[in-house]
């Protein structure tokens, strides 16, 4: 077999063009599953029993299905209830639920993993359990939300590669658009596999480097 | 002698393990009253059920004759309505419990603001008078890991102090302390009784109790033995119980 240079050469700036699409959709998908994800875990904690019950059915509902399962309902679903969504925001949300149900979880446990005193001594002098929440003990879960939620906005990433099958213009359908027509999959795929390693590895490092900044006590 | 806090009855079992039976207790304004016991008496829950961090299971509790944790037919008060009556009693923990993320002042002047809603600039300069009052003025940027424990007991003590509370409660706040710091917990502690504060303090602290108690309660098996000043209960206790309880204390 021979490796076709030239056409890994030509392919470079096409994936790049795939990349960027796939860098969009991913950091906006990461801010609506940090910020939904926070938000409802923090929920998952509250006094209110049904808030509490509707976020642990909507964590089960993530978990419990495919996240190609996801992208189909939001992309073929939303419309039949009069919601139009393009491919591009149609990905955009469906990986955004998806995180935000991984993330729920994950600052769940990280803040109900906060040592028991620190509440007992925030409701000591009287502070309310909204207030001890976000300044008590969420502040403390950050040293050990931040590493699985890397793993989980990593996870995002990889899952971005599904909405090829909606056809998003990102990295993965960029290539099968090149390989369709060139049929190289073995080059093509690999810089693919180059791509998002280079992607994933910048996102690791800024993780790295988050946990760094974070205050030790 | 006005009356802040009143106990009457007080009951709690944990999974059928009675540890109060029917505890009473009255405190006045400006008193300290030490409350000692052999461990299992029922002192701590005792205390901790005194501002509902434990919920008694039969009993009363009034702070200035107001019910606590409960409105004034007998139904459990809404978490605001609870939280604000928590505002007015202070906790001293035996193990400090300081918030780890912050340093010692914000440590102290969260309260202030963030429950009694002062401006931040004002809640600040509070926790700086209350640490100072606890002498630790130039300790108020460390976080609590890098100060001792007999530093961070005081900021502790400082943190209650700035909710202005009606009554400070003290759960063994230097039994977890190496000996050679108890003494700076006890002095202010002292301070604070001297000063005319009303303490409740759990402690087995005697030069504490002698120096500073205005009554001493003896509890055991969940109830309050007998209550009276220092050198009553020490020098001629009325139960054989809180004798034998001393006679063990002093071995």
């Amino acid at each position: 077999m021979v490796f076709d240079w030239e056409l890994v050469r030509q392919s470079v700036p096409l994936l790049a063009a795939g990349l960027l699409t796939t860098i969009r959709i991913c950091s906006l998908a990461m801010v609506i599953g940090v910020v939904l994800g926070g938000v409802l875990g923090l929920v998952s904690l509250s006094r209110f029993a049904p808030a509490r019950w509707l976020v642990t059915a909507y964590v089960d509902f993530i978990r419990g299905t495919p996240l190609l399962i996801q992208i189909f309902l939001v992309y073929f679903a939303l419309p039949v209830v009069g919601i139009n969504l393009p491919e591009f925001w149609a990905g955009v949300i469906a990986l955004g639920l998806n995180a935000a149900g991984f993330i729920a979880e994950i600052v769940r446990a990280g803040v109900g993993s906060v040592e028991k005193g620190q509440a007992e001594a925030a409701r000591s002098i009287g502070m309310r359990h909204h207030q001890i929440l976000l300044h008590v003990l969420l502040p403390q879960s950050l040293r050990a939300v931040v590493p699985p939620t890397t793993n989980e906005l990593i996870t995002l990433v990889k899952g971005s590669a599904l909405l090829s099958v909606i056809s998003v213009y990102e990295l993965t359908r960029a290539g099968q658009a090149i390989i369709a027509v060139h049929f190289a999959p073995f080059e093509i795929f690999l810089m693919i596999a180059l791509y998002y390693y280079l992607t994933i590895s910048a996102l690791a490092w800024f993780s790295r480097w988050l946990e760094r900044r974070l205050p030790v006590w | 002698m006005t009356e802040v806090l009143r106990a009457t009855g007080i009951t709690k079992a944990y999974g059928g393990r009675t540890v109060l039976r029917d505890a009473s207790l009255t405190v006045d304004e400006g008193e300290t009253i030490v409350i000692i016991g052999p461990s299992g008496s029922g002192k701590t829950t005792l205390l901790r059920c005194l501002n509902w961090l434990e919920m008694p299971d039969a009993g009363t509790i009034t702070l200035r004759g107001e019910p606590i944790g409960r409105d004034a037919s007998g139904r459990l008060l809404g978490e605001a309505a609870l939280a604000r009556q928590r505002s007015r009693v202070g906790f001293v923990f035996q193990r400090f419990n300081l918030f780890a993320h912050l340093s010692a002042l914000e440590n102290v002047a969260i309260g202030p603001r963030r429950v009694l809603g002062l401006a931040p600039e004002e809640a600040r300069e509070r926790a700086r008078h209350e640490l100072g009052r606890v002498h630790l003025a130039s300790h108020v940027d460390k976080r609590p890991s890098q100060l001792s424990g007999g530093q961070q007991q005081r900021v502790a003590i400082a943190r209650a102090l700035a909710m202005k509370p009606e009554l400070i409660l003290f759960d063994e706040p230097t039994s977890a302390l190496d000996p050679e710091l108890v003494t700076e917990v006890v002095d202010v502690m002292r301070e604070l009784a001297l000063a005319g504060l009303t303490l409740v303090a759990v402690t087995h602290e005697m030069r504490f109790a002698r120096s500073a108690a205005d009554r001493v309660v003896f509890m055991d098996e969940g109830t309050v033995v007998e209550t009276g000043p220092p050198e009553r209960i020490f020098d001629a206790p009325l139960h054989e119980r809180t004798r034998r309880f001393l006679a063990h204390l002093h071995e």
